[in-house]
């Protein structure tokens, strides 16, 4: 069982910025830039150097057989190029991989589904996909079915299944894989609930039979359930490689990862001024329990427990909420009536600030929180990524999402109220009243 | 990417697959690998076929209906209209024999050539020999053109034209045929995931070249001097083929024929080389 499955020797991968963007080059730009070139008049290389970005740098581990490995970085931290160069979509700049053992790769729920075929054909079609054989997946073809409950429907075009059938399907045909190395990216994060724990059963029992895994994920409960060691990316170089336990605790600290709670016990440590000074950060739920999970469709409260050490102050709370990507949702300062403009004499207080639920989009949220007061101006504390937290949507239908559940964009995600009217223009009353006033 | 058998697992037969930066050798195809992946090659075809002629409400009628209406309107243009000479051959025999295969021709270049854009999903989630692709495209059709091979032996029985043994020979014509699309659909696909104006070209050259290609007209009416020319193009060999064994028309000229024939191994060669170099690329630029 040490035998390695996976040696990676000081892999690179570059991308060009400039190339990406130009997605669509026409021959005519490469013309055009060809023959400039040929005039020695290149505008070219002094630019492209500075258009590279390196996605990966020398980057170098070795995994053993049967071992689960988890990868865990912020956006851009490689992670997904990691996953793209071990499951051979894309080739190194540098470098070297060697794999013992058959590959697949599940970097998407229900590549290559086709909506006009049953679901009987698209089974197939993914499984031949990534990877089985045709007669693999006749003989787990039932257990597939069974698994995500579909029977009645196998021979229905999937277009017609619910969002949930359709997943669960795709799901289904995924966990039946049996590669000897498996490398999995954050699909697990769509779905409901209950049907995500039985994917983690599924996978526990496939690390159980000795299989290599790669598992990315934002969700550090699954990274440190699932994995035996986790490999930490930042900015494309491999950071901390080690024991869940302690990769995850590095991770966070980072002040990038998730964390509910921040405290500081030590007051020379903790983000002070000679005004205040913070004593910790919680971000909670309606029924007061301290979480990282927080349902889509509930409010969250970053709670701000602090100190002031000064008299005459007239402090305000004040939250900065970001999304992954680094976008600046709101700012919200405190506007508790109780309190606005009055001076708070020198002790301990809590605030509260309350985001309602349907309002956040999925996904993990980072918090700045900050004290001040304006007349005179006087800082009390600002912490960057004091607290981060995911929204999930469970996918229950009575989200802004209701029963679809594939990618949603938007940096927000509010339960509208929607009204319908119908048969407009179809009689000629609508008329004869518009004319009439 | 290489592979090679390890020799220290006892269990089961493992395979070490190697990535690096490089790869040695440009014609170096792994024949082993495209072969482990034929069930995906299968489930490609599979799947561009059925979807192709799902929710339409005549189907696969489709197949028979085009040609049909295509060798009406050039009998009727060009048969009738303009006399075009045909050989002595019965002017809507003569030419739904060349319609066929050129049909596949130009729909095997066509699919073929998008085939690696229009399934840019594939090519950046997933992991498999990406030849595959324009290859499932180039086989596809070929479904297509048997069953409107039921229509042209209808044609042919109707005008009371004889099948000889010369019909044995059609695959060979056919297989030329395909190597042709193959070939050029390598340089085509690969080619477009950069620079989507191949895309817009595709269609117009194919136009192009079907009236370089000896469908409404016999190649008799071609010049002498410009047959050496003319003969590069592999459609010509292809449809002379067709012509010579189900119509009895007499025999393609040989040093045309290998003149083609050396062209489509030369432009496959090339095809090869090229898409292999190209390949590496597509997932970061499609």
């Amino acid at each position: 069982m040490s035998e390695v499955a996976v040696q990676v020797d000081r892999l690179s991968k570059r991308y060009v910025i400039g190339a990406r963007q130009a997605k669509y080059a026409t021959l005519r730009d490469r013309l055009v830039s060809g023959t400039s070139r040929l005039f020695g008049r290149g505008t070219g290389s002094k630019a492209d150097v500075t258009n590279i970005m390196w996605a990966l740098k020398d980057v170098s581990f070795s995994v053993k057989q049967g071992e689960v490995v988890g990868i865990i970085g912020r956006n851009g931290a490689g992670k997904s190029t990691l996953l793209k160069l071990l499951s051979r979509i894309t080739a190194p700049t540098h470098g070297r991989i060697e794999l013992t053992g058959r590959v697949a790769s599940l970097l998407e729920v229900g590549t290559g589904f086709h909506g006009e075929l049953t679901g009987r054909e698209n089974v197939y079609l993914n499984g031949t996909i990534l990877g089985m054989k045709r007669a693999e997946i006749t003989e787990k073809f039932d257990e597939i079915v069974a698994f995500a409950g579909v029977e009645r429907f196998i021979d229905t075009p999937v277009k017609r299944y619910s969002s949930g059938m359709y997943l669960r399907l795709a799901f289904a045909v995924a966990a039946h894989l049996q590669p000897e190395i498996l490398i999995v990216d954050e699909v697990l994060a769509v779905g409901d609930a209950d049907f995500q724990k039985k994917c983690l059963g599924k996978m526990e029992g496939v690390a159980d039979q000795g299989r290599t895994i790669f598992f990315v994920s934002h969700n550090m409960q699954a990274i440190t359930r699932l994995c035996k060691r986790v490999i930490y990316l930042e900015d494309g170089q491999l950071r901390h490689d080690g024991s869940p336990h302690d990769v995850v605790r590095k991770y966070l600290h980072s002040g990038l990862g998730t964390m509910a709670v921040r405290e500081w016990l030590d007051p020379v440590t903790a983000p002070s001024s000679r005004a205040a000074r913070l004593w910790a950060v919680r971000v909670r739920n309606e029924e007061g329990q301290y979480t990282d999970q927080i349902d889509i469709r509930k409010p969250v409260g970053i709670e701000i427990e602090y100190e002031v050490l000064q008299p005459d102050r007239k402090f305000r709370g004040a939250i900065d909420v970001y999304n992954e990507e680094a976008v600046l949702l709101f700012v919200a300062l405190e506007a508790d009536p109780a309190w606005t403009g009055r001076i708070r004499p020198p002790g301990r207080y809590r605030s509260i600030a309350w985001i309602p639920g349907n309002y956040l989009a999925e996904g993990t949220m980072i918090v700045n929180v900050s004290l001040d007061t304006i007349e005179p101006l006087v800082y009390g504390f600002k912490v960057r990524q004091a607290v981060a937290f995911h929204v999930v949507d469970t996918t229950d239908g009575d989200s802004a999402r209701g029963s679809y559940a594939g990618p949603l964009a938007g940096v927000v995600r509010p339960l509208l109220k929607w009204s319908n009217e119908q048969d407009l223009g179809s009689t000629q009353e609508g008329q004869s009243v518009s004319s009439a006033t | 990417m290489h592979m090679a058998q390890s020799e220290s697992v006892i269990n089961s037969p493992t395979q070490k697959i190697i990535i690096e930066e490089k790869r040695s050798g440009l014609l170096r195809v792994d024949w082993a690998e495209l072969w482990e992946y034929r069930g995906l090659l299968y489930t490609l075809v599979e799947r561009e076929i059925k979807i192709r002629y799902k929710q339409t409400a005549i189907g696969v009628s489709w197949v028979l209906l085009q040609p049909l209406i295509a060798v009406l309107i050039f009998t009727a243009i060009f048969g009738q209209m303009a006399k075009m000479p045909s050989d002595g051959i019965w002017y809507p025999a003569f030419v739904l024999t060349a319609l066929l295969p050129w049909g596949y021709f130009s729909q095997a270049i066509t699919r073929s050539g998008a085939s690696l854009v229009s399934s840019a999903n594939l090519v950046t989630k997933v992991y498999f020999p990406r030849m595959l692709l324009p290859l499932s495209a180039i086989v596809s059709p070929l479904i297509d053109f048997l069953l409107s091979m039921g229509l042209l032996f209808g044609l042919l029985m109707y005008a009371g034209i004889p099948l000889t043994w010369k019909v044995i020979t059609l695959p060979v014509f056919v297989l030329i045929a395909m190597l042709a699309a193959m070939g050029l659909s390598l340089f085509v696909s690969a080619t477009n995931v950069k620079y989507r104006d191949v895309g817009h070209a595709i269609p117009f050259v194919v136009q192009i070249w079907m009236f370089v290609s000896p469908i409404v007209y016999p190649v008799s009416l071609v010049p002498e001097r410009w047959k050496l020319l003319y003969g590069l193009n592999p459609m010509v060999g292809v449809i002379e083929g067709f012509r010579w064994a189900l119509l009895g028309k007499s025999a393609p000229d040989p040093f045309m024929m290998g003149l083609s024939i050396v062209m489509v191994l030369g432009v496959l060669v090339g095809g090869i080389v090229y898409f292999r170099q190209m390949e590496r690329e597509f997932a970061d630029i499609i």
